[in-house]
């Protein structure tokens, strides 16, 4: 009995620490990222062009009156295939006082995640700057890189925001 | 019963400022001979309210100079006192001065302590003659204060005696009166075992004080003490919380007054001379409600029909007999003039008390407003505009059916249609306030100026009912008092040059707003001398402006909007200083607007400015370039026309100039600007759009014109960041977005390359 009640309660504790991120995958990588960073996710949409945008800007869309900048991670990162399908997903993200949308391959679940069970990502480079990798998680025998989405949308090489409040 | 006030602070500030708003437009628009006595008593209501709730709040400056303005306008309307200019002079300043320490308390502004003993002085010295029978006036206002006066706190309990007997309190108070300032006087001993608290500045010793109030205090209950600091002039409330009785029942004093003054009479201006233990008044009764509740300054208006229902605990009736549709400053809440009037004022405060933050102005009479944040209007107008998409869209979808198989669901959807229309034309009227608004506080200005220029000017307002977005009210005020005051100052001639030139002595300044087209024209015009053409010529060459004598008249007239352009041949502290007329100009721009003027010499000369009805709006022309749709700003559009095959002209090598009447312009593709994927290339299948910005004119290079829409304006920078030649972006009837042009940057971009190519 003794052994069982502390068993469950360093679980809750566990649980506790515990945060919760979206996966999605890019071709054939996994990411994670902070759920409480996403607020909707929907399918892709007719975007307005923006001129002299960057590549990987589709354009704009209208959220319920909002104009929203949609980014394609597939061409931002260079991998995956870019295709708009009606499969094709937006995953809505409201980082401080924005909203931004990104386009993935696809999302595959809601996981939780403890510190411990995020590693610190080696020194590698990739198309995702290292500063943005917040490590990377194991489950089972996936491996997901977590990103740190609001970092990385309003670095100044997302040309998102303006320089002069980046 | 510790209680957070400051989140009532806001609220009073509003209201304070609106009832300083309603003092100031009664008292200008006055008779003084014949004075209204509805006016006078809203102008005593609106005082006491002021003085009610800044001693709630323990703003007693504000408390001191608000209740020697009520004796004094109590006086009046009881018609102990007739009205005089003196007086009303008088309650316009003390009204100036109130606004100063209203400003103070809000941080804004340093409060002139002199100026508000200054004008208390002076409405009291106009409430002496005549004053024997009404309640005695706050001493403190008389009273001298000695230099090196110390400030002392007496706290008793009154003695079963001197409870009967409420003369004996009084001849306490004169005696104190006769030592020094009585700053405050708390009787909340209403329940009997509260101490009395009295502050007061006086030269005096401590131990005076205990020997006078000995007289009418219980045995051992007076306590005295100096205050620390010993600083005069504001009375302190951080340590008096429970002196203001906030939470113990309180009787209404009603034995001097016809109104019973409720719950938050303070102590703090020894008003009037009921017993504290007289029987409370049958609307006093139901004033005192449960323990916690709390009806705050409602006036006596109001009262009457609020006395039946008891405040729930929590809930607030704030402000009754607020003047609506009154701006105050720059604060955000918007006023939503609600159509439910006949609401019971009591049923609004009970919603209010549910842990909303926005008070709720309930009024006892007819109509009834609320007060909303801008944002939760505006978040409206989305969804609004996001349900008008979805009908479209359905009806859409619905085209397809048979319509006598589904005439259910077409005659829903005829019928949606027409709802979801009405429903945003109600909304989009929700921003919307009348220019009254802003015209109302001109009388004031007019009357102050022209009595300083020593002129005698009329104000005439039309069309004050006309309505435009509140964004655009706050900022159109400061202009347009200028274009007054430059009426009145350089307009308007004095009475002896117009008595010389045959025309009545006094000058009329007519102030008029309507709708014309999609835009609101506001007129100011005077019957005074007119601008003088060869005097503005003749200082624009003393200046270096460039001038010819063969000008238009209206450019020259323009000329009075270059910086630092004055014709006055002295500075006045009314104008002349040659600041001001271009300001006005660039502000009106900066709304989209823009100011002409017409003058005659010797007749008169008529300011007209003409706005936009809204910011958030804007009439567009939609064009299409490949498969993207962009809208441009109507009031740049000059003219469109189709290029024929000899208009356009090569420049070494390259088309880049339309010959158009003679005249040659530059040509800028939308396609290479914006870099569009399959749009037109040649020239004579596509549509010329000529703009205008700045006099300067270019020609736009577009696929085909779709239409010409009204078009929300929605910011791309929220989002996303600026981007070169476009202003903003809107969603059109498909849900699609369209991005706005920014007219002048392509004008002014294509003057840049034509300057590099040259």
């Amino acid at each position: 009995m003794q052994l069982g009640s502390e068993a469950v309660a360093s679980d809750d504790s566990h649980r506790e620490l515990e945060q919760e991120f979206l996966t999605f995958t890019l071709g054939p990588e996994e990411y994670a990222i902070d759920i409480l960073k996403v607020q909707e996710i929907r399918g892709y949409d007719t975007v307005t062009a923006i001129a002299n945008a960057p590549k990987f800007i589709k354009g704009v869309i209208n959220l319920r009156g909002t104009i929203v900048p949609i980014v394609d991670l597939r061409i931002k990162f260079g991998i995956g295939t870019v295709e708009y399908t009606p499969f094709t997903v937006v995953i809505i993200l409201s980082l401080a006082q924005r909203v931004v949308g990104v386009v993935v391959d696809s999302v595959s679940d809601v996981i939780g995640m403890t510190p411990e069970q995020i590693r610190p990502a080696p020194n590698f480079s990739s198309q995702v700057g290292a500063a943005f990798i917040r490590g990377l998680g194991t489950i089972d025998e996936r491996m997901l890189i977590v990103v740190d989405i609001e970092r990385l949308m309003l670095a100044p090489e997302m040309a998102l925001v303006d320089e002069a409040t980046a | 019963m510790a209680i957070d006030m400051s989140q009532f602070y806001q609220v009073f500030f509003e209201e304070a400022a609106e009832h300083l708003a309603s003092i100031e437009n009664l008292l200008v628009s006055m008779d003084v001979d014949a004075p209204d006595a509805e006016d006078l008593n809203a102008l005593f209501r609106a005082a006491h309210s002021i003085k009610g709730s800044s001693g709630t709040f323990g703003f007693n400056d504000m408390t001191e100079v608000t209740h020697v303005m009520e004796t004094l306008l109590d006086m009046v309307r009881k018609q102990e006192q007739p009205l005089s200019s003196g007086i009303v002079d008088a309650c316009l300043e003390a009204g100036d001065v109130l606004r100063n320490l209203l400003a103070a308390h809000m941080g804004e502004e340093q409060a002139d302590a002199e100026a508000a003993a200054a004008v208390a002085r002076r409405l009291h010295e106009l409430c002496t003659p005549g004053q024997q029978d009404v309640a005695p006036p706050a001493p403190e206002a008389a009273a001298p204060v000695a230099v090196g006066a110390s400030r002392y706190e007496i706290r008793f309990r009154p003695d079963d005696a001197s409870r009967q007997r409420p003369e004996s309190i009084d001849n306490l108070v004169d005696e104190l009166g006769r030592l020094g300032r009585v700053l405050s006087f708390d009787r909340d001993g209403a329940v009997g075992d509260q101490p009395w608290r009295i502050v007061i500045d006086s030269p005096q010793a401590l131990d005076v004080f205990a020997g006078i109030v000995d007289f009418v205090a219980e045995s051992g209950s007076v306590s005295v003490r100096e205050f620390d600091d010993g600083a005069l002039g504001v009375p302190q409330t951080g340590d008096d919380d429970e002196a203001y009785g906030f939470f113990e029942p309180m009787p209404a004093d009603g034995a001097g007054e016809q109104e019973a003054y409720g719950f938050f009479e303070t102590g703090a201006t020894a008003e009037g001379n009921g017993d504290p233990q007289l029987e409370p008044s049958a609307e006093g009764d139901e004033e005192v409600a449960d323990d916690g509740s709390y009806g705050l300054f409602r006036s006596p208006a109001a009262q009457a029909s609020v006395a039946d229902d008891e405040a729930p605990d929590g809930s607030y009736g704030l402000f009754a007999q607020g003047k609506p549709a009154q701006a105050v400053g720059a604060a955000v809440p918007a006023r939503i003039h609600a159509a439910a009037a006949t609401s019971e004022p009591a049923a609004v405060a009970k919603n209010a008390g549910g842990g909303e933050k926005k008070p709720v102005t309930a009024r006892g009479g007819g109509d009834s407003s609320i007060r909303v944040s801008v944002e939760k209007v505006d978040q409206m107008i989305n969804l609004v505009g996001e349900l008008v998409i979805t009908q479209a869209m359905l009806t859409q979808s619905a085209e397809g059916l048979d319509p006598a198989l589904y005439e259910r669901l077409m005659n829903g959807l005829v019928q949606l249609e027409r709802n979801t229309r009405d429903l945003q034309e109600s909304v989009m009227s929700i921003r919307m306030l009348p220019i009254s608004v802003v015209f109302s506080r001109f009388p004031r200005v007019v009357r102050d100026v022209s009595k300083k220029l020593g002129k005698q000017v009329e104000l005439k307002t039309i069309g004050e009912a006309t309505e435009l977005d509140k964004s655009l009210i706050e900022r159109i005020s400061d202009p347009l008092t200028h274009l007054i005051r430059n009426s009145l100052d350089h307009g308007i001639e004095s009475p002896d040059k117009r008595r010389a030139a045959g025309k009545s002595e006094s000058g009329t300044i007519t102030l008029k707003a309507y709708h014309q087209s999609g835009n609101i024209v506001i007129e100011v015009g005077d019957d005074g001398a007119g601008l003088n053409r060869d005097k503005i010529l003749a200082k624009a060459r003393e200046r270096g402006i460039e001038t010819s004598d063969s000008m238009s008249d209206s450019d020259v007239w323009q000329l009075i909007f270059e910086p630092g352009f004055s014709t006055a041949d002295q500075v006045t502290d009314v104008s002349g200083r040659g600041v001001g007329m271009d300001v006005v100009r660039r502000n009106i721009a900066s709304m989209g607007g823009r100011v002409d003027i017409d003058s005659m010499c010797g007749v008169g000369t008529r300011m007209t400015v003409r706005l936009p009805l809204t910011l958030a709006i804007l009439d567009g022309m939609s064009v299409g370039v490949g498969g993207e749709t962009y809208i441009i700003p109507l009031n740049y559009v000059v003219e469109s026309l189709q290029p024929g095959p000899n208009m356009m002209r090569s420049v070494s090598g390259v088309d880049s100039l339309i010959q158009v009447r003679g005249e040659y312009l530059p040509v800028i593709s939308l396609r290479e600007y914006f870099d569009v994927d399959g749009a037109c290339t040649d020239w004579r299948k596509g549509i010329m759009v000529i703009l205008e910005a700045d006099s300067t004119k270019i020609a736009l290079f577009v696929d085909q014109l779709i239409g010409q829409h009204q078009v929300v304006i929605k910011s791309l920078e929220a989002n996303y960041r600026r981007v070169a030649g476009i202003s903003g972006a809107t969603i059109m009837g498909d849900g699609r977005v369209a991005l706005i042009l920014d007219a002048a940057a392509l004008v002014g971009q294509s003057r840049k390359t034509l300057a590099v190519a040259a």
